[in-house]
């Protein structure tokens, strides 16, 4: 049964670990944004080919298991000769299974965009890159800004699976613990305890931006 | 050393995805009866069963499947209570996509215009003939994309379990390779099926939206 001593001595290892969980996190996040935005922009562009492909791309992506593309990443590119550490496999899988679901949400910005915008830079004779990254991007971004926070927490909560290639985030750690001592009910409480403890509040977080977002384009509209 | 082809995988793999399918449809119903008592809990006039709702959603949501998962698998035999791996995946998988649905649920019925209750009260009907003649085949409609994206979750949350012992797909894969070593064919096959599993269903989420979204605005 629980075993209060037991588990405050396992907290300082658990929050050693969490500090992998976070950076992998964070690195996961700047890969998915920026490859989500590739995507986005990709799908739009008037290379019909590169559309068809982008799309099926993204939808495969989408559709199959994370856990899946991590064993793929982790154990068939070394057959390439391409080895990769447990840190950057897991970076790369989780950055590239939500960079879709980011395109998602950049699309939603770039749809808002009203088309007079782009009609204003055609007649100011902006070139193509410059409407999207001085006219477009601009306006789209910020108000998406708040999902993208929320997809931040879901990418967090994800991070367990990189246990599946033996990164030793949080989830990985309490399995160490769980084994050597006989003792998963502490390890696993513990580690389910600090993921609501730092998810929740974030999303109390993004809720909060939410509302604040919305009620500023509103009233700009 | 011999060399497979890849129609030696196919029989394993198609073991597992038999074992795969049980998991999610399970786990679906589960979910989805979850997802609307919850739901409705969380509309209730009383503080209490908000409340409770609010915890189940919240902690489901606040940490991981697999920790879930773990939690059911792992721990639980050591309070006394053994459940076995099929039964621990369906619980984790369906606890878990309940609390998200809850949510859709919730909000679906909220974005109803107002007019609607207010009309169905002014016709005099009973709570009930207004929740399932005006209000839920309205928000029916509108939680079916949501539902749709919610199932493809649920079905990439069933590798999962894999790590629970239990001989899904990916558990099928994994051994495929430990014995043959043919990694890449292997996972390059695994892929193709979860895809093939995953997109009828997205194509069969937006016939069903289209068809039922026919003659309304």
């Amino acid at each position: 049964m629980w075993d209060s001593n037991f588990a405050i001595s396992i907290i300082p290892d658990l929050v050693d670990a969490m500090w992998v969980t976070l950076s992998a996190t964070v690195s996961a996040f700047f890969v998915a944004a920026a490859l989500g935005l590739v995507w986005t922009l990709c799908k739009r562009s008037s290379l019909k080919v590169l559309v068809i492909v982008v799309s099926s791309f993204v939808e495969f992506i989408r559709t199959t298991p994370l856990l899946v593309q991590l064993f793929f990443i982790f154990y068939v590119l070394p057959e390439f000769g391409i080895s990769l550490s447990p840190f950057v496999a897991g970076v790369i899988g989780l950055g590239l299974h939500y960079s879709t679901y980011l395109s998602e949400v950049y699309r939603s910005g770039i749809e808002s965009v009203p088309k007079g915008q782009w009609e204003a830079g055609k007649a100011l004779n902006f070139t193509r890159p410059a409407t999207w990254f001085r006219i477009i991007l601009p306006q789209a971004l910020p108000p998406v800004f708040p999902m993208l926070g929320n997809y931040f927490i879901v990418m967090f909560k994800e991070t367990p699976l990189l246990s599946a290639i033996t990164l030793v985030e949080m989830m990985q750690k309490a399995k160490i613990i769980g084994s050597s001592s006989f003792r998963y009910i502490e390890a696993f409480t513990i580690v389910g305890l600090l993921f609501l403890l730092l998810s929740y509040p974030a999303s109390l977080l993004v809720r909060h931006l939410e509302n604040k977002t919305s009620n500023r384009f509103n009233k700009a509209a | 050393m011999y060399v497979y082809s890849i129609v030696d995988f196919i029989p394993p793999l198609l073991d597992g995805a038999a074992v795969t399918l049980k998991v999610m449809v399970f786990s679906m119903m589960l979910a989805f009866v979850l997802s609307f008592l919850f739901g409705f809990m969380k509309l209730s006039k009383w503080k209490i069963i908000r409340f409770i709702a609010n915890i189940y959603i919240e902690v489901f949501r606040g940490t991981s499947l697999l920790i879930q998962l773990f939690w059911l698998y792992f721990a639980l035999p050591l309070m006394g209570v053994n459940i076995p791996a099929m039964t621990a995946g369906i619980l984790a998988i369906g606890l878990n996509y309940g609390a998200y649905g809850a949510e859709v649920v919730r909000s679906s019925i909220l974005s109803v215009p107002k007019g609607q209750m207010e009309a169905s009260i002014a016709l005099n009907m009973s709570p009930y003939k207004r929740l399932r003649y005006i209000i839920l085949p309205q928000a029916l409609l509108l939680m079916i994309p949501t539902f749709g994206n919610l199932s493809i979750e649920l079905l990439k949350g069933t590798a999962l379990v894999s790590l629970v012992t239990l001989s899904d797909l990916t558990f099928q894969a994994m051994s495929l390779r430990t014995t043959t070593m043919q990694t890449t064919e292997i996972f390059i096959l695994l892929l193709i099926f979860y895809f093939l599993i995953g997109y009828p269903m997205t194509l069969s989420f937006k016939w069903l939206e289209k068809k039922l979204s026919v003659g309304r605005v």
